[in-house]
């Protein structure tokens, strides 16, 4: 059988194919923000003194980790529509997902704030903060830089899992992609052109999980800058000394070769 | 409401148990053989060899696995490959299980130290004589927890081939619940099945963990 890639009869699609990406961007949007801040809230949860706070978060946590997503979008919207629950396909993908990566997150986190050496928190302790500063700015921020890059993952891990929704039929891009495919009967092509949106969305996810990084970890800005300067310091020293000039004054040999020069 | 749920419901259901397990394997098996090769075009000191796999595994982990089943099991049939769905689906998860585990191995190679591989060329050994004899061994102790942990995302996964129509766990529930519709506690089995299945697993795998790390301090 002869047969060769042809994507013409998908160009008319395209709007379709933004449309079904925009709303993979926005559900993942949606739930990673929310479902962040349920993993923080379950994270600190677990690890509280109460022993029946910390169990249930440990059954929601186990309990979504080792159920299939598929399965939990089924139970969410099949099972609460069967008592009376009627949620719209959006509304219950996002709900899914948020309940999905709440899990994911609390545990990814909750091995951030286990990392945070038991001295600090006494030292924050001696110095008389409270305990909501304590947790926010000893315990969390630290913990929550330490385990962004494997957050990010899971990010990632979420949007690709945002396909599964397309089984409760929200108009995502895996479901625009089915319908697209029986309009065209240009299966593959479909599909590959839907792959490579998903692959540009992953690399859209991975730069504003980067960017937000940037902005948001100060010390990571500081030490970098810290660095620059040391490197930028060396060179000046490097460049003098092969000049001729060698420069002793250390750490503010920007203004002596600035003053020597004039 | 339990009513019309009868037994033999539940005894598909756990028959359907079966053929996921038989697809986790499937999964498992042909994955770890292919993340093996993934693993080793990964670390090989030829860059025509290191560039295409690193550019597979980007490419592999950025497309659901959802995507890559209809590309194998829609998609090739235009081209006549008529796959059955088990086949399909165990080709789609193997894609995807190599990527995943290629690179979990990759990291675990070269978490192993520079000198270990110093130290073996000094005896001479090739390069596969190294691998085989001096770094898999130790990376193996490593990648144990992680590759047991994506076993049970495996066994997870297995659950979309009901999307192409295997009959497995899911899709059992599936035929069930359109027989007698009752989602919740249909689906509710269904996640409970997993659940048994996945969480010794889970388990088993962070008591390895914990007790690497005890080794490691």
């Amino acid at each position: 059988m002869h047969f060769s890639l042809n994507f013409a009869p998908l160009a008319p699609y395209w709007p379709v194919f933004l449309e079904g990406a925009w709303l993979t961007l926005k559900m993942t949007v949606f739930s990673v923000v929310i479902g962040t801040a349920l993993g923080t809230l379950v994270a600190f949860a677990k690890r509280s003194r109460h022993r029946l706070l910390s169990r249930l978060c440990g059954i929601y946590i186990e309990s979504v980790r080792n159920t299939p997503f598929l399965v939990q979008i089924f139970l969410l919207y099949f099972g609460l529509a069967s008592i009376g629950v009627h949620l719209p396909t959006f509304t219950a993908s996002v709900l899914a997902m948020v309940i999905n990566i709440g899990a994911y997150a609390a545990e990814i986190i909750r091995a951030g704030l286990e990392s945070v050496p038991r001295g600090q928190i006494e030292a924050a302790e001696c110095l008389g903060l409270s305990k909501w500063r304590i947790a926010w700015h000893v315990m969390l921020q630290p913990a929550i830089e330490k385990v962004y890059p494997s957050l990010t993952t899971q990010f990632i891990l979420m949007m690709q899992a945002s396909a599964i929704a397309s089984q409760i039929s929200a108009e995502e891009l895996t479901a625009v992609a089915n319908t697209v495919q029986s309009d065209t009967f240009r299966s593959l092509e479909t599909y590959i052109v839907v792959a490579a949106l998903y692959l540009a969305l992953s690399l859209l996810v991975k730069l504003v999980a980067w960017a937000a990084g940037e902005y948001f970890f100060k010390r990571r800005r500081t030490v970098r800058r810290a660095a620059a300067q040391t490197a930028q310091a060396a060179r000046r020293r490097a460049a003098a000394a092969r000049a001729g000039r060698p420069d002793v004054s250390g750490t503010s040999s920007g203004n002596a070769t600035q003053r020597s020069a004039s | 409401m339990i009513g019309n749920f009868s037994l033999t419901y539940l005894a598909y259901m756990v028959q359907s148990i079966g053929w996921t397990l038989v697809l986790s394997a499937l999964a498992f098996v042909l994955g770890m053989a292919g993340g093996f090769l993934v693993m080793l075009g990964r670390i090989s000191p030829r860059r025509w060899l290191r560039l295409p796999t690193q550019i597979f595994i980007e490419a592999i982990q950025g497309i659901p696995l959802l995507i890559l089943l209809f590309i194998v099991y829609f998609g090739l049939s235009v081209y006549g490959f008529e796959l059955p769905s088990i086949v399909a689906a165990a080709l789609a998860l193997m894609v995807y299980t190599s990527a995943y585990l290629g690179d979990i191995w990759r990291g675990c190679v070269e978490a192993m130290p520079r000198a270990q591989w110093e130290a073996a060329e000094c005896l001479s050994f090739s390069r596969w004589q190294t691998l085989r004899l001096v770094i898999i061994p130790q990376a193996v102790r490593l990648s144990l927890p992680p590759t047991i942990g994506f076993l049970v995302q495996i066994i997870k996964m297995t659950s979309l081939a009901s999307v192409i129509g295997f009959v497995e766990l899911t899709r059992a529930g599936q035929i069930i619940n359109n027989s007698i519709f009752q989602p919740f506690l249909v689906f509710s089995l269904v996640g409970v099945f997993y659940f048994v299945l996945c969480y010794p697993l889970s388990r088993w795998s962070a008591s390895l963990e914990d007790r690497l790390n005890v080794g490691n301090r």
